[in-house]
């Protein structure tokens, strides 16, 4: 008996050992976001106010507008809405027509070509930033969006995510669509596509996330201003010696919202998606 | 009859090589023109002398002598290494540490999950923007709340020594949600009889861990153990706005390198060399994992 007690009060120690744990974790990783969120209604002598301020003594959302006077904010967020829209369609049609090539159809050479398609996962985006530089120059698309959404369609990440998941669905669904006379374009669009689904919203997911912060790239392609993103956009923000971090704070915060939005709306997809990519991949 | 069959087998061949050419195309074009060509051509700048003013001139191995000669490049491989090779064991262990406690039956779990996934959403730029006040030695709130507890104050970004270690507690800050939701997935496929017979021989929570959840998580940790790796020797956003590289390069990186060697100095194939370098050094570091995962991972 006293035994058994002994036994359930470790069980309860343990767990609320783990609820502190995690309370703990969770506080130490929300601290930061809402400082940001605090810091962005604050006046401006209030974010240097001594003693230290946690919460606002009084709220200004006119920071917010502020943001979007004091830099191009709106400019930098329909570029990186422009370059993130036509990247990921780009990315989705041309990877799943070439997944489709791959997992589906019989060709000479299929396998070689995978290969390469494969091979070139391994590598850093860094080493052809350079040779990208250069061609991008060479067809004068330097400082255009194009040279983002070029260079940010064609990795063979999302062929091989989409001809992995292509593979897993049953041939015989194709083999009766080709009895009634379904042509590939047919087959493709109104048996595979509807089919998958979840692939589809894993790589568009994948591949917001990666445009919608891209950094180095825009670095080196954009120069004017006008044509800067978000994350370029922000960058130079930190260069200002007076930053006014109350204002810094709104549209970093706005930058963010966007994703945020979409994460809480679909986060069984980022979640399902990224354990799919993680552990199938 | 069977004649027929494979004629028809062949016909139905012709018919999907050249539907496969359509479906190829526009993918197989961009893929060649912006991934396959730049991966060769990339070699050939790191053997030439090109400041993009003037033609190119043949150099040999002259960049890669250079390399190895610079004691930048050298410094910035170091401070890559201390940065891949602290933040990585440190993230993977406090991220399974939290997926193991996030699969236990409590209550509000899919909340926790939500916020730890969070600051993954964020771009590096949003994050560097967030934590530079924060880490600020005089102001900023960390050493505010650190003075509750009568620690510090700490210089943070402020001081070469401890310049990496905050970049490195950052990307963990950042990073800890997405690992985190891989290893989830990971121990959703351990059977909990596992931990029952485990229990039943009187085995502890920390005995569990280590003798049960990590040799049969293996397979993801040797993913997350890849794939953060590959990842980590790419940093460069975060180091770029957060610390630009210093204080005296103490976090300037190879991928920093690579930029400063060809965006600020113009010596494209030198910074072509450093980007090679970089994937040998990834390369080689995935090659080797892979040969000793035969010891460890347990599939």
């Amino acid at each position: 008996m006293g035994q058994l007690r002994h036994y359930l009060m470790n069980r309860n120690l343990l767990r609320v050992t783990l609820y502190v744990g995690l309370i703990v974790a969770a506080f130490a990783i929300l601290l930061p976001l809402l400082w940001a969120v605090s810091t962005s209604f604050k006046s401006y002598p209030d974010v240097l106010a001594h003693p230290y301020q946690l919460l606002p003594r009084s709220l200004h959302p006119a920071n917010y507008v502020e943001a979007f006077k004091t830099i191009p904010f709106l400019t930098y967020f329909l570029n990186t809405v422009k370059v993130s829209f036509f990247t990921c369609l780009g990315t989705l049609i041309t990877s799943a027509m070439a997944a489709y090539a791959f997992a589906r159809l019989r060709f000479p050479g299929r396998d070689a070509l995978f290969l390469i398609y494969l091979s070139t996962l391994m590598i850093p985006r860094q080493v052809v930033l350079i040779p990208n530089f250069i061609i991008m120059k060479t067809l004068h698309l330097l400082d255009t969006h194009w040279s983002l959404i070029l260079t940010g369609i064609f990795t063979a990440y999302g062929t091989f995510l989409l001809r992995q998941f292509f593979l897993t669905i049953p041939n015989e669904l194709e083999e009766a669509a080709i009895i009634d006379g379904y042509g590939y374009a047919r087959r493709f669009t109104q048996i595979i596509l509807p089919l998958s689904q979840p692939a589809l919203v894993t790589l568009f997911i994948i591949t917001l996330l990666n445009i919608w912060n891209e950094f180095l790239f825009a670095l080196v392609f954009i120069n004017s201003d006008a044509k800067r993103t978000l994350t370029l956009g922000l960058a130079i923000l930190r260069g200002d010696f007076d930053v006014q971090w109350n204002l810094v704070m709104a549209a970093t915060l706005l930058s963010i919202l966007p994703l945020v939005l979409i994460f809480l709306a679909a986060q069984r997809f980022f979640i399902e998606g990224i354990a799919l990519s993680g552990v199938k991949g | 009859m069977e004649w027929a069959m494979i004629r028809s087998l062949t016909a139905r061949e012709r018919k999907d090589a050249s539907a496969a050419a359509i479906f190829l195309l526009p993918n197989l074009v961009g893929f060649l023109v912006f991934m396959v060509g730049p991966t060769i051509g990339s070699i050939a700048i790191s053997f030439s002398s090109w400041s993009l003013l003037n033609a190119p001139t043949f150099a040999g191995l002259q960049n890669y002598s250079d390399l190895l000669k610079d004691s930048v490049f050298w410094q910035t491989l170091g401070n890559t290494a201390y940065y891949v090779f602290v933040k990585v064991p440190l993230n993977m262990f406090l991220s399974l540490l939290l997926a193991s406690f996030l699969n236990k039956e409590i209550h509000g779990r899919n909340a926790l999950r939500t916020i730890f996934f969070l600051p993954m959403v964020a771009s590096s730029v949003s994050v560097a923007l967030i934590w530079q006040p924060l880490l600020d030695p005089t102001s900023g709130m960390v050493n505010k709340l650190l003075s509750f507890i009568h620690l510090g104050p700490y210089p943070w970004i402020l001081s070469p020594n401890w310049a990496m270690p905050s970049v490195i507690m950052v990307a963990t800050w950042k990073e800890l949600g997405y690992f985190m939701v891989i290893f989830l997935a990971g121990l959703q496929g351990i059977s909990s009889t596992y931990y029952e017979a485990a229990e039943i021989d009187g085995a502890n929570a920390v005995q569990s861990f280590w003798h049960i959840t990590v040799p049969l998580i293996s397979p993801t940790t040797f993913f997350v153990l890849i794939t953060s790796i590959i990842g980590s020797f790419q940093i460069f956003d975060l180091t770029t706005v957060l610390t630009n590289g210093g204080p005296a390069n103490a976090t300037n990186t190879l991928v920093m390198y690579v930029y400063q060697a060809g965006f600020k100095f113009f010596r494209m194939g030198y910074a072509s060399a450093v980007a090679y370098a970089l994937f040998v050094i990834i390369l080689a570091f995935t090659l080797i994992q892979n040969q000793l995962s035969k010891r460890w991972v347990h599939y």
